[in-house]
């Protein structure tokens, strides 16, 4: 129990300077800090695990805060504002503390439903709209425990859903305004049609007809599966939809929401109740205000995957989204600690009355395959994987299993952004417990062509296991009939091998003997000078200026089979000769040649490939541009498909988008420091810090170099989107032409892989694809293209918006 | 006290973040204060990761680690002597946030069937690559008695204790005990 503070201490007197009175003096003030932590820690704590029941301590709480209230309204107001959004899982709970502090000081109810407001208004202003709808669902609930009165939440309510009737403002401001309605409505819907009975009749109408009505071109774009078989992937406005559509006809009954307000009914009763004026819903600022982005649900259980135990909530029943919400704030809340995370699911309350093992599955699984990007990040859903694995040894790996195997079984109409995922988060995941599965009930895909999406898996997983191990290690754990999909050892490919006995061409021997030159020039230490001038005069340059690709591939092979033994020694080789590479693939066509030379020499360890790709393109040996050129190559045509490839293309547009970002980053930061308001300035010694700082603040000059830096590399970064799409076209109308000339199907593996590829450089790139969609569509997507391409723009097109 | 709408105030239980807090070990060859060393590793991107095997690669940390962030750079941890991995490295990040998700999620998983353990540490410095024992591998490894086959069998004390047990009296007494 906090204590009072300016207790008055006799023995102290005015200017007393001892050790000790000084001590209590300090502790006074510190003494008012410390009680706002124990309120909030208190505050914070009601709910959780204790040895008195939840009742009780609510109303012992109540008590102690009305206690406070004299000396801490303010903090104690804020710390319940705070609740009211960050902690939502225990939304009902704060909600009626707030009822029984209502009970006993009206005033103060009155104060923090105001407080309600004015931070609402602020979130939305700013688009925090996760916030901003746990914030609306509190408010709502408040309607329960007589704090506000139902004609006030029913006009907040009907005011959102009005939003519909706006113009001139995107889908997803719309959209979200119905959302928030919807979600809203399992805390309020009993109350609000008891008491306003003929308004949720209107409302329900004008949700019904906005749902109906809306278009859904992102549908397609954002499921995990193309197809509907066994379990739907339903849009999620309309899942929610009928999920409160059911509710609604059930009378607003269901057992997962706790309600410890109903314990308190005579008590909360007696309060007076608030309202509160319209509110007034921020409007739509063009370039500023950031929606939401729609989702589609994920489902990989149902009822029949749980035949023992508790039944799994139906596809439209409320409690399978109360479930999964509860649980997805649950994992928010704790995500910075996944043993505290793994626990707190594991013992969500009322887990005997649901499959609790397969709903957490399903819910981490649909986080971890969401489109276009997951909530946290991938290494999240695998350490909360392995920590759940281990705190319920007797349940979770098998239920994982089951789901692994539902999975692979689906492979075929999975996005194939999901089917990554699933390949970096299966293999690293069996990494964890050596390596062990039972592939035999995988053999069945032997039997399909390796190409398909079953056996690419395996060898891709394969892969990425021999990248944590080793080629004997990854051998060893699969049958011996899956061998054809066991990756290469990782072993160098030297051009230049001096092989004892063959029979070499004159060429080749040249070749071979200026290697060796080359090798024992670089042990004996020579400078990047001496091996331009030794492979000059190897390779005299004629006079026309055009790239020598003979001597650079004799000094790339030579220099990286001398550096073969680790990323350090490559590493190392690189920053050592980068002058040299530099000059031997100056031109554009060169760039492109240093990456295929790569590629050639390392192409059974795709691992040390992509790091060298990247070292290269942060040393400035070959750009962006070039990188994408390369992909798209003939020479790269038979690794088109495999994740590698794409490992790298993503890898590229990501550092591109980072450096233009932090380029853009650094002149909004010059042109702060460039403000430099003389008026505002007096004769004191900030300001006079203030004025000899303005001597070193960036100038015009300064300012316009910075921007000049930027344009150039949002052109770069523009050049490269381009350059990606139009090689695409371009492959992709070579197949179907050559398909259509030979009369031959040409929905092939490849091209099914290629066009999926397509979509997800759009939907992974939206928003900066959106900035060049005029260009796109009179240059690159013109109506001439096969109608196959042309469909994928036009579907991007009208999710761009 | 008027309330303000536009402060941002989070609860401290949200903000509490256990798998990135300082743990109590300190360097003791650090060159500088104790603050000096808390302000580096509280704003450091790189970690020290330890109970590696002898036998894991560069390549393979790197592919671990990578699944948090883009890596600067990654420096192995050497015998003094022998100049082989003696199951330690450095592990630098391009940005602290990659260097946080790998405290709070990769610490305590598994690299080459070994639970393997990070910590925040105050930046790489030449030297700081080489083990401190006696023997030339880390400190912990002379002290250590059980058998571990990834990281050279015994520790070096319990190696030598061993030797002297095989030959002194005392070897005789528990070869006539068994």
């Amino acid at each position: 129990m906090p204590r009072r503070p300016h207790q008055k201490d006799s023995d102290t007197d005015e200017d007393g300077r001892t050790s000790a009175s000084f001590t209590k003096r300090r502790k006074t003030s510190e003494t008012t800090e410390e009680i706002e932590k124990r309120l909030e820690s208190l505050i914070c704590r009601v709910g959780e695990k204790s040895s008195s029941s939840l009742e009780s301590n609510l109303e012992g709480l109540a008590a102690v805060l009305e206690a406070d209230l004299p000396n801490f309204k303010p903090q104690i107001l804020q710390i319940l504002l705070c609740c009211s959004y960050q902690l939502p899982e225990k939304c009902p709970i704060y909600t009626t503390l707030v009822g029984l502090l209502n009970v006993r000081n009206y005033k103060c109810g009155g104060e923090f439903v105001e407080m309600l407001l004015l931070k609402l208004k602020r979130l939305l202003s700013i688009s925090q709209f996760e916030n901003a709808r746990f914030l609306i669902q509190f408010v709502s609930d408040l309607v329960n425990c007589n704090v506000i009165a139902p004609a006030s939440v029913m006009s907040l309510l009907d005011g959102f859903v009005d939003v519909t009737k706006q113009e001139g403002i995107p889908q997803s401001r719309k959209d979200w305004y119905v959302y928030v309605v919807m979600a809203t409505l399992p805390w309020c819907g009993a109350t609000l049609t008891e008491k306003k009975v003929d308004e949720m009749e209107v409302l329900f109408t004008k949700m019904q007809r906005y749902i109906m009505t809306r278009q859904k071109p992102h549908h397609d774009f954002l499921r995990v599966w193309a197809i509907d078989e066994p379990h739907p992937q339903e849009e999620y406005m309309d899942c929610l939809f009928a999920q409160i559509c059911k509710l609604r006809e059930d009378n607003w009954v269901e057992d997962i929401l706790p309600r410890p307000y109903k314990a308190f009914e005579p008590v909360l009763e007696n309060a007076l109740q608030h309202t509160f004026p319209d509110f007034v819903v921020p409007p739509h600022i063009e370039g500023t205000s950031l929606y939401p982005i729609p989702k589609v649900i994920f489902r990989i259980f149902d009822y029949t995957d749980c035949p023992e135990g508790p039944l799994l909530p139906g596809n439209h029943a409320i409690e399978r989204w109360l479930i999964e919400e509860s649980m997805r704030n649950m994992i928010n809340t704790n995500k910075y600690d996944k043993k505290e995370c793994a626990t707190r699911l594991l013992n969500f309350p009322g887990k005997e009355k649901i499959p609790l093992n397969h709903m957490i599955i399903e819910c981490l699984l649909g986080d971890m395959f969401r489109l276009p990007v997951s909530p946290l990040q991938q290494i999240f859903y695998t350490s909360i994987f392995i920590e759940l694995c281990r705190l319920q040894p007797g349940m979770i790996p098998q239920v994982l299993a089951i789901a692994s195997d539902m999975l692979f079984e689906r492979l075929d109409t999975m996005n194939i952004t999901c089917v990554d995922r699933f390949v970096n988060w299966f293999s690293h995941h069996l990494s964890n417990f050596q390596f062990r599965w039972t592939w035999d009930d995988w053999g069945d895909c032997l039997q399909e062509d390796f190409n398909s999406p079953k056996p690419k898996f395996i060898r891709e997983v394969l892969e990425k296991c021999m990248r944590l191990a080793f080629f004997a290690r990854i051998r060893d754990i699969v049958p011996q009939d899956f061998e054809p999909l066991v990756p290469q050892p990782p072993k160098i490919c030297f051009k230049y091998e001096v092989v004892p006995g063959a029979n070499a061409s004159e060429d080749d021997h040249m070749m071979i003997t200026s290697s060796q030159k080359i090798i024992a020039a670089i042990k004996n230490k020579c400078q990047d000078d001496e091996l331009i001038v030794m492979l000059e005069e190897m390779f005299p340059q004629g006079p026309e200026q055009v790239h020598n690709g003979k001597r650079l591939e004799l000094f790339l092979q030579s220099l990286l089979f001398l550096a073969q033994k680790s990323f350090s020694h490559s590493f190392s080789a690189l920053f050592k000769f980068h002058k040299v590479l530099k000059w031997a693939a100056s031109d554009e066509e060169g760039k492109v040649d240093v990456l295929r030379i790569t590629k050639d020499i390392w192409r059974n360890h795709p691992q040390m490939l992509i790091v060298l790709v990247d070292r290269m393109l942060r040393m400035e040996i070959v750009d962006c541009s070039s990188v994408a050129k390369w992909l798209f190559s003939p020479d790269m045509a038979p690794d088109f498909t495999r994740m590698y490839v794409w490992e790298i293309m993503h890898m590229t547009i990501r550092k591109m988008n980072k450096h233009v970002a932090r380029l853009d980053a650094s002149l909004v930061e010059m042109q702060e420091r460039a403000i430099v308001d003389d008026k505002k300035m007096d004769d004191d010694e900030e300001s006079d810090m203030r004025r000899s700082y303005s001597v070193f603040a960036p100038n015009e000059e300064d300012i316009q170099k910075m921007k000049e830096q930027v344009d150039t590399a949002s052109g770069e970064q523009k050049k490269l989107f381009l350059i990606i799409f139009q090689r695409f076209i371009m492959i992709l109308s070579d197949h179907l032409a050559r398909s259509a000339g030979l009369h031959k199907n040409y929905n092939t593996s490849w091209y099914k892989n290629t066009i999926e590829r397509l979509k997800e450089i759009f939907l992974l790139h939206k928003d900066m694809v959106k900035k060049y969609m005029s260009t796109m569509e009179n240059l690159l997507f013109t109506v001439d293209l096969d109608p196959h391409i042309l469909t994928v723009f036009k579907q991007f097109a009208s999710i761009a918006k | 006290m008027t309330f303000d709408p536009t402060q941002d105030v989070i609860l401290r239980p949200l903000l509490k973040d256990p798998g990135c807090d300082l743990t109590a070990y300190r360097d003791q060859h650090f060159k500088g204060s104790r603050n000096d060393q808390e302000n580096l590793l509280r704003n450091s991107n790189t970690l020290y990761v330890g109970n590696l095997s002898y036998y894991t690669t560069e390549e393979q940390i790197h592919e671990l680690f990578s699944k948090c962030g883009d890596l600067k750079r990654l420096v192995m941890g050497l015998d003094k002597f022998k100049k082989t991995p003696c199951g330690f490295c450095f592990v630098e990040y391009m940005e602290r946030s990659s260097a946080e998700d790998a405290m709070r999620y990769i610490n305590g998983t598994r690299l080459d069937d070994r639970v393997v353990r990070t910590d925040w540490d105050a930046g790489f410095k030449e030297g700081r690559q080489y083990g401190r024992g006696k023997r030339g591998g880390q400190v912990r490894d002379e002290y250590r008695m059980d058998f571990d086959p990834g990281r050279g069998g015994f520790g070096a004390r319990a190696q030598l204790k061993s030797e002297k047990q095989t030959t002194g009296p005392a070897a005789e007494k528990e070869e006539t005990e068994t």
